[in-house]
């Protein structure tokens, strides 16, 4: 005997694309509702902004004043300083894929893929002429150069550290100049501007502010009444305050009340450098916090097993209490980085060009472009975006690396 | 021990005294040496002496005003201020472009001029009485501009005065917004404001018709009704409701700079007057006009031992920027890199306008 057998239906498709909206978006009548009326929600909002986006957006306030958003007023005949500057981050860019490998190599790829791109990008030669092409395109080789050089020969890790706290000192110097430097002349701070300016206060401002935050949280831990009181005065002084403020009283009230002619004159006459000072002190003040923090973390039986070893204490602090609290911070000082970064575009209140400061002039300075603000300002949004997310990103993968999280 | 963390402590503070001293490059010019050595004999000037050991003008100007100081989109510096600096550059070193323009905000102008800071200020700066005895010496005026309103054309209006009940859109903080209270109460009018932070979004809402009309500036609103994409479709009323005499300013306290400015400003407007401009200049020097020699250096000893200029300075002056009419038009005249503004009361005082300096001799 025999039965015929069950024709079964096909089998609903669970995996694909189809399959998982059939499951997320659609799995029951309530949800596909619910998809149906946030689909046509978005279209609503969105579409207004993606039209203009699209098709309306006229991006040659943008386009036009490329050289201006990245540096600035830095005169035209010195800008292959600029282009070696460039080259000189993506050597040691290079050297630090293949040594440290791990983050460094995520950034080393993608800054040759940006690189790559810029190069290629489909603006006219009037935005972006030949010579600057071939600056960017070469940057690619560079840290390719890089990479094979620390193949071939052996670069310890304290080594490129080193090379880079050098290079960091070489790049101020190229891009400043001297009087008595032939090839060189000297470029004014007032020229620096553009993105180049808002890349400089930040990372000027977390280097100079790093051995003064050490000192300050050392202060702070102090056993001197005088030395503890005075770090604490000093950074609760100035956590107190908004960077904003801090800029006005240096910009506006320091040159009234610091004599003049002096060797501080450097300071004293020079709105930028008195920025670098302002956003220098300011992010002391949280970096002393930051290691302040570190220093609490290492335990005091260490402190005791250093002492008991017969370590005095300026190599318990050296050698035992800092490398362990450092470690513990390096993410929040990259965080800080990132604070710092958006921080930094305050300048452009006290009319310093950074790259905020020259969107702003860009717009209200030439009729032409007074209707491209909101260009000029998503193109801004955008660049900073970049940045603070690869910093994040990195200030993650190091997090990992450390393994801070999980002590 | 603790001696050895205080050593510490003082080799990190040298670090870093280095690392800032080396940011510093090459800018250490000690202003203080010319001082001191050319005490005897006086000089003409303690800050000429200082400018010509520097050997660049410092200029407060600004970057972001259409017409009077912008930057073009190879990173230069221009605008009617800013060549105001040239001339005064070129006075002194033959050079144009010996001068470093420092933008500052609205707010820093008295403090930078007063802390002498800068040795010009020509920030688009309207001359007050308050404000000469408190932020420095006012030149000349080089700029006679005066508040008034812009309306939409369809709107009908033909006078500030019609302006009853109407809503009008101002920055807010400014003596613009001020003025504009006091001639709404003055004539008895009804006014809205609607106040906005910064200029660009003051003009984003009259633009989309947030407001009946906008009010700032006359040779602002030209600059704005330039930048609409129909221009024709607004109109600047023909009132004027405040005196905006834009002037050159330098610090108290020096009198052979402040006459040395001021000489620069009537060569640039007695160039115009005797029909001396750019392209000439070097065929009037031949020139049988007497004043025009006297000007020019070829005779007499005008600006040299008084102000201690070379005897050709005034050639140098106009060769760079060219007379007032030229940097006039450069900007905001028919063909204007800016916008277009008739000249009216900027116009020389032989033509009926107000432009007018004492004789050079």
């Amino acid at each position: 005997m025999t039965t015929s057998p069950e024709i079964l239906k096909p089998p609903v498709i669970t995996t694909g694309p189809i399959g998982w909206i059939r499951t997320n978006l659609f799995s029951t009548r309530l949800n596909a509702l619910l998809t149906v009326v946030v689909i046509a929600l978005l279209y609503f909002l969105l579409r207004p902004s993606l039209t203009w986006l699209f098709f309306d957006a006229e991006w040659a306030a943008v386009t036009s004043n490329l050289k201006l958003f990245a540096v600035g007023q830095y005169p035209s005949d010195e800008m292959w300083r600029v282009g070696v500057v460039v080259l000189i981050v993506s050597l040691l860019a290079g050297l630090s894929w293949r040594v440290w490998s791990g983050v460094a190599r995520t950034f080393a790829r993608a800054g040759g893929v940006i690189f790559v791109a810029m190069a290629f990008v489909p603006l006219s030669l009037d935005s972006l002429d030949v010579e600057a092409r071939l600056w960017i395109l070469a940057n690619p080789f560079v840290i390719g150069l890089g990479y094979l050089l620390a193949r071939v020969i052996n670069v310890p890790p304290g080594r490129l550290i080193i090379a880079w706290a050098a290079a960091f000192v070489l790049v101020l110097f190229l891009l400043r100049g001297s009087g008595w430097m032939p090839g060189l002349p000297e470029v004014r701070t007032t020229q620096l501007g553009g993105l180049m300016l808002t890349i400089l206060l930040s990372v000027v401002g977390i280097v100079a502010s790093f051995p003064l935050g050490v000192l300050l949280a050392l202060g702070r831990r102090s056993s001197l009444p005088a030395v503890s009181m005075f770090c604490t005065l000093f950074i609760e002084l100035i956590r107190g305050v908004p960077l904003i403020t801090l800029l006005f009283m240096t910009q506006i009230i320091l040159p009234l009340v610091l004599p003049q002619d002096t060797f501080l004159d450097f300071i004293v006459r020079d709105r930028v450098m008195r920025a670098f000072v302002a956003i220098t002190v300011f992010s002391a003040a949280y970096m002393a916090e930051n290691v302040r923090g570190g220093l609490q973390a290492v335990p005091l039986g260490q402190i005791d097993a250093a002492k008991a070893l017969g370590l005095n204490g300026f190599n318990v602090t050296l050698y035992i209490v800092l490398p362990q609290a450092l470690r513990a911070v390096i993410p929040a000082i990259v965080g800080q980085l990132i604070t710092l970064l958006k921080d930094t575009s305050l300048v452009a209140i006290v009319a310093l060009l950074d790259i905020v400061g020259i969107g702003r002039s860009i717009i209200l300075g030439n009729v032409e472009w007074r209707g491209s603000q909101r260009e000029v300002y998503l193109f801004l949004a955008a660049v900073f975006w970049i940045f603070t997310y690869s910093m994040s990103y990195a200030s993650r993968r190091l997090e990992e690396a450390l393994g801070v999280g999980r002590r | 021990m603790k001696q050895k963390r205080f050593v510490a402590f003082g080799s990190l503070l040298v670090v870093i005294a280095i690392v800032v001293a080396a940011c510093n490059g090459g800018d250490a010019t000690p202003v203080v040496q010319t001082v001191i050595v050319q005490a005897t004999p006086e000089p003409v000037s303690n800050r000429l002496d200082v400018v010509q050991d520097r050997g660049r003008l410092i200029c407060a100007g600004r970057t972001d005003l259409a017409g009077f100081g912008f930057l073009d989109s190879a990173g230069i510096n221009r605008g009617f201020d800013i060549d105001l600096c040239r001339a005064i550059a070129a006075a002194i070193f033959g050079d144009g472009n010996a001068l470093e323009v420092v933008p500052i905000t609205a707010s820093e102008r008295g403090p930078t001029i007063q802390a002498g800071e800068v040795d010009v200020l020509s920030r688009n700066v309207t001359w007050t009485s308050t404000r000469d005895s408190q932020w420095g010496n006012y030149t000349t005026i080089m700029f006679y501009d005066g508040q008034g309103f812009m309306v939409p054309k369809r709107l009908g209006f033909d006078s500030a005065l019609d302006l009853d009940g109407t809503t009008v859109c101002v920055t807010s903080g400014t003596t613009t917004e001020l003025n504009l209270a006091d001639f709404f109460r003055q004539h008895n009018l009804d006014l809205e404001t609607v106040v906005f932070e910064d200029t660009a979004s003051v003009y984003g809402a009259y633009e989309a018709g947030r407001c009946d009309a906008t009010t700032s500036d006359k040779s602002q609103l030209a600059a704005i009704r330039s930048g609409f994409s129909d221009p024709d479709a607004h109109v600047i009323l023909p009132e004027t409701i405040s005196k905006e005499p834009l002037t050159p300013v330098v610090a108290h306290g020096d009198d052979g700079w402040f006459d040395l400015v001021k000489t620069v400003m009537w060569v640039l407007i007695n160039a115009e007057e005797l029909g001396v401009t750019q392209a000439n200049v070097e065929q009037q020097r031949g020139s049988d006009n007497i004043v025009i020699r006297r000007m020019l250096g070829v005779e007499g000893e005008f600006g040299q031992s008084d102000l201690g200029l070379k005897a050709t300075f005034a050639v140098d002056v106009i060769k760079a920027v060219g007379n007032y009419g030229e940097i006039y038009d450069r900007y905001m005249g028919p063909n204007g890199e800016s916008f277009t503004l008739p000249r009216q009361q900027n116009e020389l005082w032989t033509n009926g306008g107000l432009v007018y300096a004492p004789p050079l001799r």
